[in-house]
């Protein structure tokens, strides 16, 4: 599917679903946010037609910077075509009548659950996250007025604590996702379950990154072409993960691969976990090993 | 009564590292302590000891910062030499203090040890707090100074709650005296340790603050732990102190009555 008609508004609900009040509460925290990168600004999160944790942070950020001519694009774990990214992408296009695409670099606006998409982002596109934990000192101190506090006074002390305790544990730092990151050398921020592969994107990103937590209540935000540090020892320095091998499909070796058990002898293939991406290098005519060996089987698309 | 000078004449020279005057807590109506005024001289420990609710763990939470006294004033000298009005300090620097150059040793070392953290996280924070982050200085400085309470290097990476309750209450001290801060409150520091521990446990506090030279203000109801391991006594009864001195002429010759039933309560074994 890409750039749907924009004619199908539902017009039983207001624009973009939220009433105009509600939007203008969004986009002053929005305001406040980008103001002052990193820092969580409370707002008032509405119930949706969602169930808390399922994007209900996201989808109220969407709702409220989403114009009629905007084109969007939704993701969940890389991938275009899951469930969760089908529906909100669906409910956009009904309440909104907007557009909406797979194609990254046609996107205006692309709502996330767990990746930032492999094709780097213009400065035209708006990110928009979609945040379960928007705390991140929150496993460690269980109390919000003591974090407020130590944000406030940026003790961030006790999130050394936690990286010294994964590398005692297992010897190197072994948090994958929600990797903490200190946004413009002030706040450290949760960058929500991304792989911290994507860590290193969000620094000096051309786009606006937008974070909203529905059931927290929580909205943050890394304005364009802000730093965006890893926490790391001196050393034992922030790395990304690595693959052995490229992606079966594309042969794509600078994209964050997903294992996929493929039968029941335990066999298992990495694929590229940014649908879009994968899809736009095959149409480009790059080859992986699985795509070369079952050429001969006429199979063309995923593994099945 | 200055008796200071007859006992260590170089530290009366110096100037006081804490100075509180006319400290007043009050919960509502209700007296928690009232009129309290000392001087803490560099290197000296001072005792605290009173019946339960004669006001002494109010008095050290107050100190402490833990509470917002009602009255009175609390000066303390930073490193700098300089006197600071603590209740007057803004919270960010309050607990900057609090976290460098003060420690809170708590009767229950669950409320000072952070129990989901192994033993070598919990006495790394402080370092980490101040900015520390080669995680192998870290953790050499973690080693040595579980070795200095005791704890064999090998348990570094095991959590406090696998600990028994001497050697929490050793690792809590461990984790405070790390960052060689200047003043430790200590509140019952031997409670709910069994004899042969205590002995041990106060032998071993005697030894570090000796060595470090470190202030202390100790409240304890045990009358042997102050012998052990206090300069000066305060006895406090109702929320007032009633008699301040020498811990040896406060417990082998007190004044107030309250006092001499108080050490004549002991039992001798």
């Amino acid at each position: 599917m890409t750039l749907a008609s924009s004619s199908t508004s539902d017009i039983t609900y207001n624009f973009a679903y939220l009433d105009e009040q509600t939007k203008r509460m969004i986009r002053r925290a929005l305001l406040k946010a980008i103001a002052v990168p990193g820092y969580q600004v409370p707002f008032g999160s509405r119930e949706m037609p969602l169930a808390r944790g399922w994007g209900t942070g996201g989808i109220q950020i969407t709702a409220a910077i989403i114009g009629a001519d905007d084109v969007l694009k939704v993701i969940d774990q890389g991938a275009d075509d899951t469930t969760n990214a089908v529906s909100i992408r669906r409910f956009f296009a009904r309440v909104a009548g907007v557009a909406t695409t797979e194609a990254t670099e046609e996107a205006t606006i692309i709502q996330t659950r767990h990746r930032i998409p492999e094709a780097p982002l213009s400065a035209d596109q708006v990110l928009v996250y979609q945040v379960p934990q928007p705390e991140p000192l929150r496993k460690l101190e269980p109390r919000e007025t003591e974090t407020r506090k130590m944000h406030g006074y940026g003790e961030y002390g006790l999130m050394q604590v936690r990286l010294y305790e994964d590398i005692a544990r297992f010897g190197h730092i072994a948090t994958t996702y929600d990797y903490p990151a200190l946004v413009n050398g002030r706040y450290v921020m949760a960058p929500t379950p991304i792989p911290k592969f994507d860590n290193p994107k969000m620094d000096h990103m051309p786009a606006l990154q937008l974070f909203g937590a529905g059931r927290e209540k929580r909205i943050y935000a890394v304005p364009p072409y802000t730093t965006v540090r890893s926490l790391d020892f001196d050393d034992h320095p922030f790395q990304v993960q690595r693959w052995s091998r490229p992606c079966e499909l594309c042969g794509a070796g600078d994209s964050y691969l997903d294992e996929v058990v493929i039968d029941d002898q335990g066999s298992r293939m990495f694929v590229c976990s940014d649908t879009d991406y994968c899809e736009g290098r095959r149409a480009e005519g790059h080859v992986g090993t699985q795509l070369e060996q079952s050429a001969g089987q006429r199979l063309t698309g995923g593994s099945s | 009564m200055n008796v200071i000078g007859d006992m260590v004449p170089a530290l009366a020279l110096s100037a006081p590292l804490l100075r509180v005057d006319g400290l007043t807590k009050f919960y509502g109506v209700q007296r928690g302590c009232e009129g309290i005024s000392f001087e803490l001289y560099p290197g000296e420990i001072l005792g605290i000891v009173g019946e339960s609710g004669s006001g002494k763990s109010t008095l050290l939470q107050c100190l402490a910062g833990l509470l917002a006294p009602t009255n009175g004033d609390i000066h303390f000298r930073n490193t700098q030499g300089a006197e600071v009005d603590v209740l007057a300090l803004p919270e960010p620097e309050r607990r900057r203090l609090m976290r460098s150059e003060w420690g809170i040793v708590h009767q229950n070392p669950r409320d000072g040890l952070r129990m989901g953290i192994s033993a070598g996280g919990n006495v790394g924070e402080r370092m980490m707090a101040v900015g520390k982050r080669h995680y192998g200085q870290i953790r050499a400085t973690a080693l040595d100074w579980l070795s200095r309470v005791e704890i064999e290097g090998g348990r570094i990476d095991h959590k406090p709650s696998q600990f028994s309750g001497g050697m929490q209450q050793r690792l809590q001290i461990a984790r405070i005296l790390v960052s060689e801060p200047r003043l430790v409150f200590m509140d019952e520091p031997t409670g709910g340790l069994d004899v042969s521990v205590q002995a041990k446990l106060l032998d071993l506090l005697r030894v570090l603050v000796r060595d470090l030279g470190i202030s202390a203000i100790v409240v304890t109801h045990d009358l042997a732990v102050a012998r052990l391991l206090t300069d000066r006594l305060m006895v406090m009864k109702d929320g007032h102190v009633v008699e301040t001195g020498l811990t040896d002429q406060v417990l082998d010759d007190p004044h107030h009555p309250y006092t001499q039933l108080l050490t004549s309560a002991v039992l001798q074994a």
